[in-house]
């Protein structure tokens, strides 16, 4: 054996032994949910293990306080301090009272990210949204057009006339209107998140609109009150209720016909992604500055903006094929 | 008789009401088709049952602030029951919703007529502690229409006689009602408590146990619309019905029922309810923004206030004048 063979052994062996040593620490990455026991972040958890499994060296507590207060999250967030975890990934009760509890923790050495429910960017090196607001307004006309292969008149069913989120939807739902031919929106209508003035002004545009074939609500509050109003006008299978909704909430909409299809974040994808973004920043794979990409496993990468957030997917779209199963989730 | 008529309150509401109606068809044809009309007083039922309540309320000299809330718990316990139990007949939950109801009114009642503490602030207090309670018992989760039995869900809106069930129950009030305020002791008690309580104290009427009965009545009424509310809109959460305490005050002022006690009639609350209700459920149709829908229910409240006010400083003249010749 030549002497650059030996070498050449000997650094192969070595290197082997460090990745090894490397593997051996386990990252620790502590998944802080708003409160333990709901549906939603059991959930999330589940899908921060499937990450956990699938990169191997990552263990995850997942954590929270029991009420969804920001007082209780920081003693969460100081215990975790304590406990030397490699990476804190939250989905926060305040958006900046958690600020000095989690900057404590950067100063440690210690990744932070918000997901969910965002941090101040102060508080923060990167934010996981479950969206954008472009992914969800297309989504929404999306999911009419699929169900109207001739086109056909669709109206808006929004929560309050002022809230910033819904008419910020509206706004990309108008934009990407081109790219589906045949689908006019003709009018839009605000239900104020009530349960009874959003049934109402459905009763209004059943009667106000009488070529509508969907009703699309990016409101949990409305949807539901959209779907009870066309069943009880017995117009089920003329006109859809779409959306977003929760599954819990719309699962005897859909089992009615009323709704077709419906959407939402996946919450299992969400955990899934946060644990990924955190390990990819704790073991320095990443980096968490604006325009850098972050791989997310199966859910393909994440580019992170001016703020450091970044988009996960698309809303997850819930169907007559899935409600059921997820309906026992959230 | 037509100055007489003119001065009537039913009969300007009613006028009102066909002005509306008249306005409405003009632009949108469709809307006095006769079900059409049958679909916006079942959806107004359960508005007019509870201004009802908070007649008899107002009639005394008090408010019931917490008509809403109180609506709101008594529908979550329906509804987490009937969750729970699906067995249980909704005969039997509608009983239970009624009596919530009625505790939760006689809680109101008790602190108006033991404590003397004035009824806007019993009342919300009691609002909040409602609300509040309605969080304890969910823990802030949905009960959601998977969750409900079809029994449950099928009772307000099954057809009887062309109507649903829900408009019969209205009417049932209605009746119920009108015979308690014109014909029973206790109804007319609501009025001289209201009317003059000294001499109320006088004519051997207690009126503490007087307040406490509306509070009671109001109370059941809110229990009853409580299991309405969330069978008709399949669903159950802490904020349903949020504000609609508001709306209550609103349709009976607008139906003639003196803020200051003592003044109104079951046809106006009905009437004023229904003018509410004819509102709400044309607005969306003629297209108007919701801004301006906001500013047009006010505008309509503040008519009618500025009307009653005007009505009642007459009758009190009326009164003066007449004890002046007396004298």
């Amino acid at each position: 054996m030549s002497l650059i063979k030996k070498i050449m052994v000997a650094a192969a062996l070595s290197s082997a032994l460090s990745v090894n040593s490397a593997h051996a620490e386990t990252v620790k990455i502590a998944l802080v949910v708003k409160a333990l026991g709901i549906g939603f972040f059991e959930a999330a958890n589940k899908g921060a293990q499937e990450a956990a499994k699938e990169l191997g060296n990552v263990e995850v507590i997942y954590t929270g306080p029991t009420a969804t207060t920001a007082e209780a999250q920081i003693e969460t967030i100081n215990a975790l301090i304590a406990q030397n975890v490699n990476a804190i990934a939250v989905s926060a009760n305040d958006k900046d009272a958690l600020v000095p509890a989690l900057k404590k923790a950067m100063s440690r050495g210690i990744t932070v990210i918000s997901w969910d429910s965002g941090v101040a960017p102060a508080g923060r090196q990167a934010h996981l949204n479950p969206s954008s607001n472009a992914l969800i307004g297309n989504m929404c006309v999306k999911m009419a057009a699929d169900n109207l292969p001739g086109g056909g008149d669709v109206a808006i069913l929004s929560a309050s006339a002022t809230a910033t989120n819904q008419n910020t939807w509206i706004a990309e739902m108008k934009k990407v209107l081109p790219n589906y031919p045949g689908i006019k929106i003709v009018a839009t209508v605000y239900g104020d998140d009530l349960a009874d003035k959003s049934y109402r002004e459905t009763q209004g545009l059943i009667q106000s609109q009488p070529g509508l074939k969907a009703i699309i609500a990016p409101t949990s509050v409305g949807i539901v009150a959209a779907a009870q109003a066309v069943k009880d006008a017995g117009k089920i299978g003329t006109i859809n209720v779409t959306g977003l909704g929760l599954p819990s909430e719309m699962a005897a909409h859909v089992k009615s016909g009323a709704s077709k299809s419906f959407a939402i974040w996946n919450p299992i994808d969400l955990g899934y992604s946060a644990t990924m973004i955190a390990y990819n920043l704790a073991a320095k794979k990443a980096e968490a500055k604006p325009g850098a990409e972050i791989p997310i496993g199966r859910m393909g990468k994440v580019k992170l903006d001016e703020n450091n957030e970044g988009a996960m997917a698309d809303p997850f779209v819930y169907d007559a094929s899935n409600v059921e199963q997820f309906a026992k989730i959230f | 008789m037509m100055a007489r008529l003119l001065k009537s309150r039913e009969a300007l509401l009613a006028g009102a009401i066909a002005l509306l109606l008249a306005l409405v068809s003009w632009r949108f044809p469709g809307f006095v088709a006769p079900e059409n009309l049958a679909r916006i007083f079942n959806d107004t039922a359960i508005l007019i049952i509870l201004a009802l309540g908070q007649t008899a309320v107002i009639l005394t000299r008090c408010i019931d602030l917490s008509m809403a809330a109180n609506l709101a718990l008594c529908g979550m316990v329906a509804a987490m029951l009937n969750a729970a139990a699906p067995g249980i007949p909704v005969g039997a939950l509608l009983a239970l919703a009624i009596l919530t109801g009625a505790a939760l009114g006689a809680i109101n009642g008790a602190l108006v007529w033991q404590l003397g503490i004035p009824p806007i602030v019993v009342t919300l207090g009691t609002l909040t502690i409602y609300r509040g309670l309605i969080f304890v018992l969910s823990g802030g989760e949905w009960v959601n229409a998977h969750q409900m039995s079809e029994p449950f869900k099928d009772f307000a809106r099954a057809e009887l006689l062309g109507l649903p069930v829900l408009s019969w129950i209205a009417f049932l009030v209605v009746a119920a009602m009108a015979v308690l305020m014109t014909r029973a002791p206790l109804g007319r008690a609501f009025y001289a408590v209201g009317g003059n309580p000294t001499a109320a104290i006088y004519a051997g009427i207690d009126v503490g146990r007087t307040r406490f009965a509306a509070f009671t009545l109001a109370g059941a009424i809110a229990g009853l619309s409580g299991y309405l509310w969330v069978s008709r809109y399949a669903v159950a959460y802490v904020d349903i019905a949020a504000g609609f305490e508001l709306d209550i005050i609103a349709a009976c002022v607008i139906g003639g029922i003196s803020i200051a006690g003592g003044i109104g009639s079951v046809g106006g609350a009905v009437l004023g309810a229904l003018f509410l209700g004819l509102i709400k459920n044309a607005l969306p149709v003629v297209n108007v923004s919701p801004f301006w829908q906001l500013a047009i229910s006010g505008t309509a409240i503040i008519i009618a206030v500025v009307a009653n006010a005007r009505a009642e400083g007459r009758a009190r003249r009326i009164i003066l004048r007449k004890a002046e010749v007396l004298a």
